[in-house]
C-alpha cells in the first residue's frame, strides 16, 4: 500500500460565519500528482491553503507523515506553493528570487571538534551551496543565464517558471500549485502542462494541484478531487471519474454530457425517452436515477434500426469532430461524431450497455423545518408562504376566526408550531418579480436534463436550497423569487421529541 | 490665436497671484533696505546677518531637529500602525480608518488645545518630550494614510509566499513587505517633515517657553507690539527665500526622478 503523505480527517473551515469547507477527509498517496477540481469558490483553493499552513482549519485534522500539522505556521512546513499570479518578489532578481527560501534556511551539519567528538551545528547554507542549487533549479525551468534579470522584465510563461523554481529549489515533500496556469494563454498553458508533468516525473515528489479546468485535470492527474460546495463529490482516477460520475453534478462538470432522467424497471433495465434500455448498473426497482450517457458514446444509424429516432436540429463542427444535437420527442440529445449530419435529417441512435451510466439523484424532493405564523403561513427558508394547515390534522377545518378545529371538534391555535415542509422539485416555480414568491435565492447550479433544466436555488442568509425542475433557461447567480402553490406544500407536524 | 493667448494670459494670471509674495520676498531679501517700501541697492546684508545670529541659528537647528525625530517617530509607528490595520479583520480595519482620520479632519487648535490639557491632567509638564509627542500626533495619520495605499497595491500573495519559503513572519516583514512599501514610507516621512516644520499651532501648545521653531519666533516677532525691531525681522526674508529654493529644488528632483523612474518601467 501506498504511503500516505497527506491525510485530511473531517475537516470543516468557517471563514467568518459562512462555512466554505464541509467536513472533508481524504489522502494523497506520496509521489501523486492530484488535483482539486471544482467551480469557482467550491472549496479547492482553501482546502490547498490549509495544506500550505496559510487558513487553519476551523475544525478536523490534516496529517503529514501521519502527524498533525493542522495548526503549523507555514514556514514550518515541509511543502512550497506555486501562487496563482506567481507572488515573486518584485525587488529581487531572478536569482534573488529562487534564493529566498534557501536563505531562510538552516540546516544541521556534524563537526569533530579536536578531541575527536562529534558536535552539531545550526548553520545557514554557505553562499556556494545556494548558487549551486539555484543554478540547478534554474536550469530545471530552463532558465539558466537569467539571474539578474528583473522579475519585471520577463514574460508570464517565465515568471511562471521562476515561481516553479523558487519553490522546487527547498527539495518540498509537497509542492502545491494554485491555478499556476490561469493567467497564461492557451498554446502556452498546454506546453506547460506537459512540462509540469515531466517535472513532476523527474522530481518523483507529490504534486497538489487546484484548477477549475477539466480538461488539465484530466490530462494532468494521477488522482482528481472533484470538489462542489465545500464537499467532495468525488475522488478517483480521471477515467473513472469520467466514466463512472458519481453524481450529476460531476458528469456535468466533467466533460460533456447528456443527462436524463430515469426510472429503475427491473435488474439492470432502465426506462427513459419512452423506452426501456440495458444497462450495466443495478439500482432498486422503481428507483430514479439520472443517467448518462456521453456524446461520444451515442452511435448513429438509420431511423428504422435505432434504439431512438429522431430529428438533427443542429450541426457544429468542432475540428475533430461534429456536435450533433438531436430531438427525440421533447428530449435534446447531444452527440458526438466524425460524421457529420444535416439538420432535419431523421436519425436512429443507439447506446450501448456499458455507455448507460445511472447515478442515485440525491435531490428528488425538498424538505424543510418550518414554523406555522399567526396568519396560518408557514414560515420556513427566509421567507413566508400561504400553506393549508388542516392537513396537520386529518379531517379538521377553520373557523371563521382562522382558529384550527380538528374532527373531534377541538379548537387549537397553531401559532409557533413547528412542522416539517416538503415540496416536490415540480411544484416550485421561480421568477424575476422580487414580490411574486413567498422567498428569495440565488441560482447556484444548473444542469440541463435532455428536457428541462434542473435548478437549485440558495437563499442568501440561511443557505436552504430549493431543488427545482424548469423548461426555462435562467443563468446561474441570477437572483429570483421562489414560487409554491398554496396546495403543493406538504406539511407533517414534528415528532414531539424533535421539538425544541 | 486670441484663445491661445487668453488662455496663456489666465494661466500667467493665476502663477502670479501664488507665487508674487514670495518673488517679493525674495526680490527684498536681496535688496539693502529694512523695511518694504522703495528699493536700495542689492545687498547680501540680510543673509550675513542670518548666518551671523548665533541666536537665529540655533531656533532654525531646533526646527530642523524637531521635525527630523518626530518624523522619523511618527513614520515608524505609522507604518507599523498601516501594516496592523491591513492585516486586521475588516470591522477592526474600518475602525482605525475612521479614527485615524478624525485628527486628519480636525481642526488643529482642537488637537493642540485636547494635547495641552491632558499634559496637565496627567501631570506633564511642558517639555522637548510633549513637543515631539505633539508633533507625532499630528504627523501619524499622515503617515498612515501615505502608506496604506501602497499596502493596498502589495500583491497579497508575497507576504504568503515569504512565509511558504519559510521566513518567520517577522523577516517576511522586512524582506518583503518592507522593501515592497518602501515609497509609501518615504513619503510619509517627507510629508511629516514638512508638516512638523511649518506648524505653529500644536507647538506653541506644546513646547516648553524658552523653546523656538522658526514658526513661533516669526509670529512672535511679526505680533503687534513686539520688541523686535524691523531689523531683525528682515533677515527672515532671506530665511524664507532659503526654505523656498530648497523646497523648489526638492518638488523638482522628486518629480524629475518620478518621471525617470516612470519611463524606465515603461520601457521594462
Amino acid at each position: 500500500m501506498a504511503e500516505h503523505i497527506i491525510e485530511l480527517k473531517n475537516v470543516v473551515k468557517y471563514y467568518d460565519d459562512t462555512l466554505v469547507i464541509d467536513d472533508v477527509s481524504f489522502y494523497v498517496n506520496k509521489g501523486e500528482f492530484i488535483t482539486f477540481l471544482g467551480p469557482s469558490g467550491c472549496g479547492k483553493t482553501t482546502t490547498l491553503r490549509m495544506i500550505a499552513g496559510f487558513d487553519l482549519p476551523t475544525s478536523g485534522q490534516i496529517l503529514l507523515n501521519g502527524k498533525d500539522i493542522s495548526l503549523l505556521p507555514p514556514n514550518k512546513r515541509p511543502v512550497n506553493t506555486v501562487f496563482q499570479r506567481y507572488a515573486l518578489f518584485p525587488h529581487l532578481n531572478v536569482f534573488e528570487n529562487v534564493a529566498f527560501g534557501l536563505r531562510c534556511k538552516k540546516v544541521v551539519n556534524t563537526y569533530e571538534n579536536d578531541k575527536g567528538e562529534q558536535y552539531k551545528k545550526k548553520e545557514k547554507l554557505s553562499k556556494k551551496e545556494i548558487a549551486d542549487k539555484v543554478k540547478k533549479a534554474l536550469t530545471l525551468v530552463d532558465l539558466e543565464g537569467f539571474e539578474k534579470r528583473a522579475v519585471s522584465t520577463l514574460s508570464g510563461g517565465q515568471q511562471q517558471r521562476v515561481a516553479i523554481a523558487r519553490a522546487i529549489v527547498n527539495e518540498p515533500e509537497i509542492l502545491l500549485l494554485d491555478e499556476p496556469l490561469g493567467a497564461l494563454d492557451l498554446k502556452m498553458r498546454k506546453e506547460m502542462q506537459i512540462e509540469l508533468k515531466e517535472m513532476h516525473r523527474r522530481l518523483g515528489i507529490t504534486f497538489i494541484y487546484v484548477t477549475h479546468d477539466q480538461e488539465e485535470a484530466l490530462t494532468m492527474s494521477d488522482t482528481i478531487v472533484v470538489m462542489a460546495d465545500g464537499v467532495v463529490q468525488q475522488i478517483g482516477t480521471p477515467k473513472g471519474i469520467y466514466d463512472e460520475p458519481a453524481n450529476a453534478f460531476v458528469a456535468d462538470f466533467i466533460g460533456e454530457s447528456n443527462i436524463i432522467n430515469g426510472t429503475v424497471v427491473g435488474p439492470r433495465k432502465v426506462r427513459f425517452c419512452g423506452r426501456d434500455f440495458v444497462c450495466v448498473d443495478d439500482f432498486e426497482l422503481n428507483e430514479k436515477v439520472d443517467v448518462v450517457v456521453r456524446p461520444e458514446d451515442i452511435e448513429m444509424c438509420a431511423p428504422e434500426s435505432g434504439m431512438l429516432k429522431g430529428e438533427v436540429i443542429s450541426v457544429v463542427f468542432k475540428g475533430i469532430h461534429y456536435e450533433i444535437t438531436v430531438k427525440v420527442g421533447k428530449f435534446e440529445f447531444i452527440v458526438q461524431s466524425t460524421q457529420s449530419r444535416q439538420v432535419g435529417d431523421v436519425i436512429g441512435m443507439n447506446i450501448a450497455p456499458d455507455a448507460i451510466h445511472l447515478m442515485p439523484q440525491k435531490h428528488n424532493t425538498n424538505l424543510f423545518d418550518g414554523v406555522i405564523t399567526k396568519h396560518n403561513t408557514v414560515e420556513f427558508a427566509e421567507g413566508e408562504f400561504d400553506c393549508d394547515v388542516t392537513q396537520l390534522y386529518p379531517g379538521s377545518h377553520l373557523d371563521e376566526e382562522e382558529y384550527l378545529i380538528t374532527k373531534e371538534g377541538e379548537k387549537l391555535d397553531l401559532t409557533g408550531t413547528e412542522v416539517r415542509v416538503e415540496v416536490s422539485p415540480n411544484d416550485i416555480t421561480i421568477s424575476d418579480d422580487e414580490n411574486a414568491g413567498g422567498t428569495m435565492g440565488n441560482i447556484i447550479s444548473m444542469i440541463y436534463k435532455g428536457d428541462h433544466y434542473r435548478l437549485i436555488v440558495r437563499t442568501p442568509e440561511e443557505e436552504e436550497d430549493f431543488v427545482l425542475a424548469t423548461p426555462d433557461l435562467w443563468n446561474e447567480n441570477d437572483y429570483v423569487s421562489v414560487i409554491i402553490p398554496k396546495d403543493k406544500i406538504k406539511l407533517t407536524l414534528k415528532p414531539a421529541e424533535e421539538k425544541r | 490665436m486670441i484663445k491661445k493667448c487668453l488662455k496663456a494670459f489666465y494661466i500667467g494670471l493665476i502663477l502670479l497671484v501664488l507665487y508674487a509674495p514670495i518673488l517679493l520676498l525674495a526680490v527684498y531679501s536681496f535688496n539693502e533696505v529694512d523695511t518694504l517700501g522703495p528699493m536700495g541697492e542689492f545687498s547680501l546684508k540680510h543673509y550675513a546677518k542670518l548666518f551671523g545670529d548665533p541666536a537665529i541659528l540655533e531656533m532654525i537647528a531646533n526646527t530642523v531637529v524637531l521635525a527630523l525625530v518626530a518624523a522619523a517617530l511618527s513614520t515608524i509607528l505609522g507604518t507599523a500602525g498601516a501594516i496592523g490595520m491591513f492585516y486586521s479583520k475588516r470591522r477592526t480595519r474600518n475602525l482605525m480608518n475612521g479614527v485615524n482620520q478624525i485628527p486628519v479632519i480636525n481642526a488643529e487648535i482642537v488637537t493642540a488645545l485636547a494635547l495641552a490639557i491632558t499634559f496637565v491632567a496627567i501631570g506633564v509638564g511642558k517639555s522637548y518630550f510633549t513637543l515631539v509627542v505633539g508633533h507625532m500626533v499630528l504627523c501619524t495619520p499622515f503617515v498612515v494614510l501615505s502608506v496604506l495605499p501602497k499596502l493596498k497595491q502589495m500583491d497579497h500573495s508575497l507576504y504568503e509566499a515569504a512565509l511558504d519559503l519559510g521566513a518567520s513572519p517577522m523577516k517576511a516583514l522586512f524582506k518583503v513587505v518592507l522593501p515592497e512599501i518602501i515609497p509609501g514610507i518615504i513619503s510619509g516621512f517627507m510629508l511629516a517633515v514638512t508638516l512638523s516644520l511649518d506648524d505653529y499651532i500644536i507647538t506653541s501648545y506644546c513646547k516648553p517657553s524658552t523653546f523656538s521653531t522658526i514658526s513661533t519666533y516669526v509670529y512672535n516677532a511679526t505680533m503687534k507690539g513686539n520688541v523686535h525691531t524691523a531689523e531683525t525681522l528682515s533677515s527672515f526674508w532671506a530665511l524664507t527665500t532659503i526654505i523656498f529654493v530648497i523646497i523648489l529644488i526638492v518638488t523638482l528632483a522628486a518629480n524629475l526622478t518620478g518621471r525617470k523612474h516612470e519611463k524606465k518601467e515603461v520601457k521594462g
